[in-house]
């Protein structure tokens, strides 16, 4: 496998029999993810679209085996989801869920140290290792296998990214939606590091936005301890300071959190820059002949 | 989501953090009505928007007498404050706060912010207030005393009298009085889930009353459905009516200063849309993410707010569908089109989920559209589009 997730991966979807939470698993089994059976609380012992449904994630885990959760909770209940799969103890949780409120986050984060278990997201499009494994809401067909790591805090701009490696026949070896808000599970740094290690992946794209210091923190980190290219375009060059833009965490607040500030860090940390989203693909074409 | 000076120390009485007494008025006799209500002889009128840097912009003065009440109300009612937060366009001054005066020791600064890298709530405070922090942080950062509070424990006494003894305080009951307030204020940030609260100044008055001279609240918008009270706060007067609209549609809009409108799905790829835009010579009129459960109707609602502005001489339309669906985009696109009877040129650009079928509504009705390929040359033919309606 890539990274994170394989044909190994047996996944459970948490809000599995709402509208949204139906539709994307059956989206993932449809791709070709082992899906084995979702959690809705009260609907327990239902067998819905044709697999089981349980009451808590600790009965679903002990029934199906899964290693991996999708979070499709409302944003008012999506954090205690979250705990409950911390206290279950499943090695990756991936909240799509967009809107959770930052209080909770923060205390999401704290239940996350020490754990056993990792999250990605929330507010993200999820994961996917091309021809193995998808879980969360894009569009399967884009991808292709191949040796491309993606990372990135935007949806879109992550399918924008991966359709130009597709086109241009480079493909990816997994692409990882960490998230747009201010208070997320997993960062760069943590997904830099395990496609350094990842014999599959050749380079790597990141793909940031404007707000926080994460992507010149993984610049920094690059340069210390990355071996393979990394191409990467910060979203919000044109974007007006003190307004936020769509996502929480898009939002400068003064100091190095520009666009014009991180393209420059990343440039002095060896970080190929993209200055525009559509030269994405281009770029990472060049890196890989040199 | 912000809120009013006045409202903010509403909030923070509630969290028993001292401020001054003072009285809200909308009118020149309201405001002298206040001050006499007030008692006293020293009052600050001050201008109520929800921007920062009111003082220098000659929002905040100080009367000695009725007469002087009177008039700095008359001045500054009506008036319109330029800021460093404001913008050029500036800000027309609606409502007062009319405080009672005090006499002043010490300016400090204490404020509460989300360390984003640790994901933790962090106090910061410092023995220089009044001035902005940001200048504080560059010059003397070792001014500003912070502490990181870990969520399970919470705001913990030792935090409150490091802050204390770290912004210079050494009376015992000062410090027992500081760290008193400073856990009001974390109290207050988490219980209503600010996403800042910031008191600049935190004042130490000759009485010896630890007070917070103004304040700054600014909520997370994502927890506002579990405070009905501080959407209540909300003053639509200072946010864009426009923005408010779409928001009531599920569509995030900002409003820009350029020709070139913009409805693109997903916030990065709109980002990233206004940038390229940027990059080719154009300028962005708006911001616009119809977000991934658009409907058609919302779709047109889009184009009819984009079309709101005057300035607008081409649209790109950008989707790169996900859970979107591209058919779904271009019957909104075609219905838009025909009920707002568009005359400026639209560069449409379709990818991913049913874009076969997307592109296939586009090209049976009979509407002027200028497809586009990829996002590059979406971006180069709008911004010449957008050149041919200037001129």
């Amino acid at each position: 496998m890539a990274i994170l997730v394989g044909r190994d991966t047996k996944l459970i979807t948490i809000g599995y029999t709402g509208k949204q939470g139906t539709f994307h698993s059956l989206q993932s089994r449809d791709y070709g993810t082992n899906f084995v059976g979702g959690v809705t609380p009260g609907k327990g012992g239902m067998v819905h679209e044709g697999f089981p449904v349980f009451n808590t994630v600790v009965e679903a885990i002990e029934k199906t085996q899964a290693n991996a959760a999708m979070i499709f909770v409302p944003p008012p209940f999506a954090a205690d989801s979250i705990l409950e799969c911390i206290d279950a103890k499943i090695p990756l949780i991936i909240a799509i869920t967009e809107g959770i409120p930052i209080t909770d986050m923060v205390k999401v984060k704290a239940a996350l140290r020490g754990s056993e278990s990792r999250l990605i997201g929330p507010n993200c499009p999820g994961i996917i290792t091309p021809g193995e494994c998808k879980i969360g809401i894009m569009p399967g067909h884009i991808h292709m296998p191949g040796k491309v790591g993606v990372i990135s805090r935007s949806g879109t701009l992550t399918y924008e990214a991966v359709y130009q490696l597709t086109q241009r026949e480079i493909g990816q070896s997994t692409c990882v939606g960490i998230g747009g808000d201010p208070v997320n599970g997993t960062n760069f740094i943590d997904m830099l590091e395990l496609f350094e290690k990842d014999p599959e992946t050749e380079a790597v794209i990141m793909i940031g936005e404007i707000g926080g210091s994460a992507e010149t923190d993984a610049g920094r980190w690059i340069k210390k301890n990355m071996t393979k290219p990394v191409v990467s375009f910060i979203a919000g060059a044109s974007a007006p300071p003190g307004k936020r833009m769509g996502h929480a965490g898009a939002i400068i607040s003064g100091g190095d959190d520009t666009a014009e500030a991180k393209f420059r860090i990343l440039e002095e940390c060896g970080v190929t820059i993209a200055r525009s989203p559509a030269e994405l693909g281009a770029k990472v074409e060049e890196v890989l002949k040199k | 989501m912000n809120v009013h000076e006045y409202q903010a120390k509403q909030l923070m009485r509630e969290f028993n953090i001292n401020t001054l007494n003072g009285k809200v008025a909308k009118t020149v006799d309201e405001a002298v009505a206040a001050a006499k209500e007030l008692g006293g002889s020293v009052w600050v009128v001050k201008a109520q928007i929800h921007a920062g840097g009111r003082g220098k912009a000659g929002g905040v003065k100080l009367a000695k007498s009725l007469d002087e009440v009177k008039a700095h109300a008359q001045d500054i009612l009506g008036k319109t404050l330029v800021t460093h937060q404001t913008g050029p366009e500036g800000k027309k001054v609606l409502t007062l706060l009319i405080e009672e005066g005090c006499e002043i020791a010490h300016e400090y600064y204490a404020g509460l912010v989300l360390d984003r890298n640790t994901g933790r709530v962090t106090f910061m405070a410092s023995i220089e207030g009044g001035v902005e922090i940001e200048k504080v942080a560059e010059e003397t950062p070792e001014k500003i005393i912070k502490v990181a509070v870990d969520p399970a424990a919470g705001f913990t006494p030792f935090m409150g009298r490091k802050l204390a003894y770290g912004i210079g305080l050494k009376d015992k009951d000062l410090v027992k009085k500081a760290a008193k307030f400073f856990s009001g204020l974390y109290d207050l940030y988490m219980a209503k889930d600010c996403t800042i609260a910031e008191i600049n100044p935190l004042v130490l008055t000759k009485g010896g009353d630890i007070i917070a001279l103004d304040g700054k609240l600014n909520f997370d918008a994502s927890a506002l459905f579990r405070h009905p009270e501080i959407e209540a706060l909300r003053d639509p007067t200072e946010e864009s009516a426009k923005e408010l609209e779409a928001a009531e549609f599920g569509l995030s809009y900002i409003e820009l200063d350029g020709n070139i409108g913009c409805l693109v799905n997903g916030a990065g790829l709109a980002m990233g849309t206004l940038d390229i835009i940027s990059l080719f010579g154009g300028k962005p009129a708006n911001f616009l993410d119809v977000g991934g459960g658009a409907t058609k109707e919302t779709v047109e609602k889009a184009f009819s707010i984009i079309l709101q502005d005057d300035n607008v001489t081409a649209i790109l339309v950008n989707i790169f569908g996900g859970i979107m669906k591209c058919d779904i985009i271009a019957e909104g696109v075609v219905a838009a089109a025909k009920s707002l009877s568009l005359k400026v040129p639209l560069v449409v650009r379709l990818e991913g989920t049913n874009v076969a079928l997307g592109k296939k509504i586009l090209n049976e009705s009979d509407l002027d559209i200028i497809a586009a390929d990829d996002l590059a040359d979406a971006a180069t033919k709008v911004v010449e589009a957008a050149k041919k309606g200037e001129a």
